[in-house]
């Protein structure tokens, strides 16, 4: 008896947290949503009130939001395959039989990734700046004129991307190096008997070798970039108009800056609604073409 | 072939460069006088060295204050996690116990709702529970993760079923097979948890900047926040406040970077 | 025993220290640089009122107006509190400010006479009081006198068309390297000081309807506009700018919309050889000399202060002439009481003066508790209107728009008679 129920002491407490921090919250979230909750309510409870789908429907009205939505698409559909990329070329180079202190440059690309994302911003706020940033200065070495990169909205969330590809690189590099470790060696050897390039040589084994891993880093990667909030709190406030708003910010500020929690619940639910398709969809994906 | 190993290894260095330049610049910056950073062309050292910057976040900005905030709050959250999520691990992995399944597939599902759907009614949770504005509020989400309860399963499959079933015979209680017998066996995993679970709490900043009122209490990523927002025009100020924000989780990485890095690679792999 | 008896008088003592009653804790949130200068006045007021210890809580200014709405929906909310006296509206409709109309006809310490008017004015909401002003703030021109000079004028001409021909000459004379005046694109308080300078609110139907389309401020809105359409004002974010005063220092513009905390800021922080090269000027307005912000901070009481009176004797304490003196020498603070600005050092100092007759004329803007929301819409329509993006008349009939839906709620809850 006390053995078969031995298990729930020891899962016990951690699915109690979870009930009541997580489970619980996202159910009242849920209703929430569909009141209008706000500092009025919260005030008196008697100035809450039950108003269905409104909240959604104001929310599909509202232009911030689509701005909003627009942004983190970008940042998702530029920023995920530009960060895949740059790790994955990151692996194979450091994978590269003929690279040294492979340890130490390990360590090296993956330091930024640890790294807390307000005092990492906090530099690249500086190395961006339009006067006196590095980065423009050496762009002017290549007589190129200097960008406002934090202060003209076309500039700014490249910005943001460039500055989410550099914290991010060295985490999905060493997952993708782990992966690349698994592919034999002998199928290299025997492809380069067969005299395929190098080129070749990675689209051929290294691609189909760590596909199921490509797409496992490619959905964390996602799941992240779609809850883009700290880059843009520190480095622009979500401008310079608007073009750094993302979703997430969009839900700080109706929730927690001007307290409208009911019409936040909503945009949260849509934020819950997007990554889950868009999960779904990568997941389908990578199942199709698995090998 | 030669020209090849110098390609590589060039392109090694550079990327290196580029991972690392801005955290020595930080260190740089951080070292110089105020208001000498904001000049053209950007200078990469300090003409002056001082340790002025850090002097003032210690005097005027308390940060040893937030400093103190964060360690202990890391630290705490690390204990907590680990012990909460380590049992249920486990527990999902080893112990046969009633509806085992179907709460399995229940957290699998909840897996893909993002931490923010919860947090607006937490927060009217924690006010129910007088807990807005404590170092207890502030704990409250990373307690327990289902990511990490995952991850721990994970690795408690891994352990040989013989070994546990012999050590039952043997008459061990349940409580010195998970002590003397799992534990020991998952430490690499229990590494990378501990470390991701520090990291976590150290970084994260939108939960604390949302429960934390008293500025006494702040954690560094949201006291730097303010701080970097009050200070725009500090840009040295900034970065020192930067390096003292990064150096302790840095140091915690360089020293238990051999584990932490296996334990990724592992669980990514079978992952 | 011996020793026990020794021991006693100790422990009378302590006793005796204690009192009557149990220590009292005030919580006092202040902001930004106050609250470090508050430390050095709470000793006098706690030698005063034994048993009391006020605990100042540093709250930054950029979050604070939303920590402050997440204490009160987290009722953790302090004693008391320096509170924007734009927010003394919002946090009264709340529910969450104690009124002080009873603590205020008991006691001569603060003298409503002695404020000037359009201050005092926005502590007031319906009929009651709900903060008392602590120090007063307004918005007006910081500029470079010898840049001034340069474009050959004596003094800074107090009309709008008057000052754009100025600030023109300004850029004209530097070949384009120099703007003429700093008008930070994440501040909405430029553009509220020019709309505030016509008698026409931007706020209609007891504050539940947007009225930007009014051609009051249609035309503010486009005068301040056109300041970046004719490259007078750089299209920039504070954060651009990095460091204000050393951009000022170097001349990259000529005149800056900011507050007296400034004052001291710019003695501090600029180069000596500068000192004698600025001054301070009201603002222009429309045909001459005209309004601008009331701003400041109040002292407010939090309803669920456990110690009203102790409270009460702080609000008291720091709204005393000689501790108001002693602030201003302290932080440059502007006094509230007009009777401080007539002695002493606030008399003395030459950059006062624009303050002193501006504040004569300040006012307040309308008191909901969506303003601060509403001035943030305002702030962004600014840019995107900077921006080409739309027109100021269709910025502003976006702005109705916009404050339309964020004042819905307090539209039907004063339908319903339950807000006054």
């Amino acid at each position: 008896m006390t053995r078969r129920w031995l298990g729930w002491l020891y899962a016990g407490p951690a699915l109690l947290v979870l009930a009541i921090f997580f489970v619980v919250p996202v159910l009242a979230a849920l209703l929430l949503s569909v009141t209008d909750y706000d500092l009025y309510a919260i005030a008196s409870i008697h100035n809450l009130r039950f108003v269905g789908l409104r909240n959604y429907a104001d929310l599909l009205s509202n232009p911030l939001f689509w701005q909003a939505l627009w942004n983190t698409v970008y940042f998702v559909v530029v920023g995920v395959p530009l960060s895949l990329a740059a790790s994955l070329g990151g692996a194979v180079l450091v994978h590269s039989k003929v690279a040294r202190f492979k340890g130490f440059f390990r360590t090296a690309y993956f330091a930024p990734s640890i790294t807390t994302v307000v005092a990492v911003a906090v530099i690249w706020r500086y190395l961006l700046h339009t006067r006196y940033g590095l980065i423009n200065y050496l762009l002017s070495m290549l007589h190129i004129a200097p960008i406002d990169w934090l202060g003209d909205p076309h500039w700014s969330m490249p910005a943001i991307i460039l500055f989410a590809v550099w914290k991010n690189f060295g985490y999905n590099l060493v997952i993708l190096l782990a992966a690349l470790g698994t592919i034999p060696a002998d199928l290299y050897e025997a492809a380069e008997l067969d005299g395929a390039g190098a080129f070749a040589q990675f689209r051929h084994i290294t691609l189909p070798g760590i596909r199921g891993t490509l797409g496992f880093v490619g959905l964390l990667t996602m799941a992240g970039y779609f809850q883009l909030f700290a880059e843009p709190y520190v480095m622009t406030q979500g401008g310079p108009a608007q073009s750094t708003l993302s979703v997430l910010y969009l839900l700080y500020d109706e929730g927690f800056k001007w307290w409208n929690l009911g019409r936040a619940s909503a945009v949260a639910f849509v934020l819950f609604l997007l990554m889950y398709a868009t999960a779904l969809l990568q997941h389908r994906w990578t199942r199709e073409h698995r090998p | 072939m030669r020209r090849h190993t110098l390609l590589v290894n060039a392109l090694l260095i550079l990327t290196a460069g580029l991972t690392l330049f801005p955290l020595v610049w930080m260190v740089s910056v951080s070292l110089m006088p105020a208001g000498t950073s904001a000049t053209y062309p950007p200078p990469l050292w300090p003409a002056h060295p001082t340790l002025a910057n850090y002097t003032e976040l210690w005097t005027h900005a308390g940060m040893a204050r937030h400093l103190l905030n964060s360690l202990g709050l890391a630290t705490v959250a690390t204990a907590l996690a680990l012990t909460l999520n380590v049992a249920a691990g486990y527990a999902f992995a080893k112990l046969e116990f009633p509806g085992r399944e179907a709460v399995a597939k229940a957290l699998l599902a909840a897996l893909v709702i993002p931490a923010q759907v919860a947090m607006l009614p937490l927060f009217l949770e924690l006010k129910a529970l007088g807990l807005v504005d404590t170092y207890a509020g502030v704990l409250v989400p990373s307690l327990a993760g289902i990511f990490s309860i995952f991850l721990v399963r994970q690795a408690a499959l891994a352990i040989p079923h013989e070994l546990i079933d012999a050590a039952r015979m043997d008459g061990a209680s349940e409580w010195t097979i998970f002590r003397r017998v799992a534990l020991p066996l998952m430490r690499p995993m229990l590494v990378t948890l501990g470390v991701f679970a520090f990291l976590g709490s150290w970084n994260d900043f939108f939960w604390p900047l949302i429960v934390l009122n008293d500025s006494d209490r702040y954690t560094l990523p949201v006291a730097l926040a303010a701080l970097s927002r009050e200070h725009v025009q500090d840009n040295e100020l900034m970065m020192a406040g930067s390096v003292v924000t990064l150096v302790p989780v840095l140091a915690l990485f360089l020293a238990l970077q051999r584990h932490y890095l296996a334990g990724l690679m592992a669980g990514a792999v079978k992952g | 025993m011996k020793r026990f008896l020794a021991l006693a008088p100790l422990l009378v003592l302590l006793s005796a220290c204690r009192g009557e009653h149990q220590d009292i804790e005030l919580r006092f949130w202040a902001m930004g640089r106050e609250s470090e200068i508050l430390e050095q006045l709470m000793p006098a007021f706690e030698r005063e009122h034994p048993g009391v210890h006020v605990r100042v809580e540093q709250l930054p200014w950029t979050a604070a107006h939303a920590k402050l709405l997440t204490a009160v929906a987290g009722d953790s909310t302090p004693d008391l509190c320096q509170l924007g006296n734009t927010w003394v509206a919002e946090l009264a409709d709340l529910g969450a400010l104690k009124a002080l109309d009873g603590d205020l006809s008991r006691s001569d310490a603060v003298p409503a006479t002695d404020y000037f008017p359009g201050i005092w004015r926005t502590n007031q909401i319906g009929t009651r009081q709900y903060g008392v002003p602590w120090y007063v703030d307004t918005r007006l021109l910081f500029y470079r006198k010898d840049i001034l000079a340069a474009a050959g004028y004596a003094s800074v001409p107090t009309d709008w068309a008057g000052f754009k021909v100025m600030l023109a000459k300004i850029r004209a004379q530097s070949h384009g390297e120099r703007y003429g005046i700093l008008l930070p694109l994440n501040e909405y308080e430029p553009i509220l000081a020019l709309a505030l300078q016509s008698e026409t609110p931007v706020l209609k139907e007891q504050g539940t309807r947007g009225n930007f389309s009014n051609p009051d401020f249609v035309a503010a809105f486009s005068y301040y506009i056109s300041l970046f359409d004719d490259a007078l004002a750089p299209p920039v974010t504070n954060s651009q700018i990095s460091n204000v005063w050393n951009e000022f220092a170097r001349g990259y513009f000529a005149f800056y919309i900011t507050g007296p905390w400034n004052i001291g800021e710019f003695r501090r922080r600029l180069p000596p050889a500068l000192a004698g090269h600025w001054g301070t000027a009201p603002l222009p307005g429309p045909h001459g000399p005209d309004a601008s912000i009331a701003g400041g901070a109040s002292l407010a009481v939090f309803k669920r202060t456990q110690h009203p009176a102790e409270a009460w004797a702080l609000v008291e304490y720091l709204s005393r002439p000689a501790v108001q003196e002693r602030f201003y020498a302290l932080t440059g603070d502007l006094p509230a009481r007009r009777s401080v600005w007539e002695t002493g050092s606030v008399k003395d100092d030459p950059m006062t003066a624009a303050f002193r007759e501006q504040l004569e004329r300040v006012r307040p803007a309308p008191a909901v508790a969506e303003w601060e929301e509403i001035m943030t819409e305002l702030r962004l329509m600014a840019e995107h209107v900077v921006r080409h993006e739309l027109t100021p008349a269709e910025g502003a009939a976006e702005l109705d728009r916009r404050a339309d839906r964020m004042l819905a709620k307090r539209r039907e809850l004063v339908h319903a008679g339950r807000l006054p």
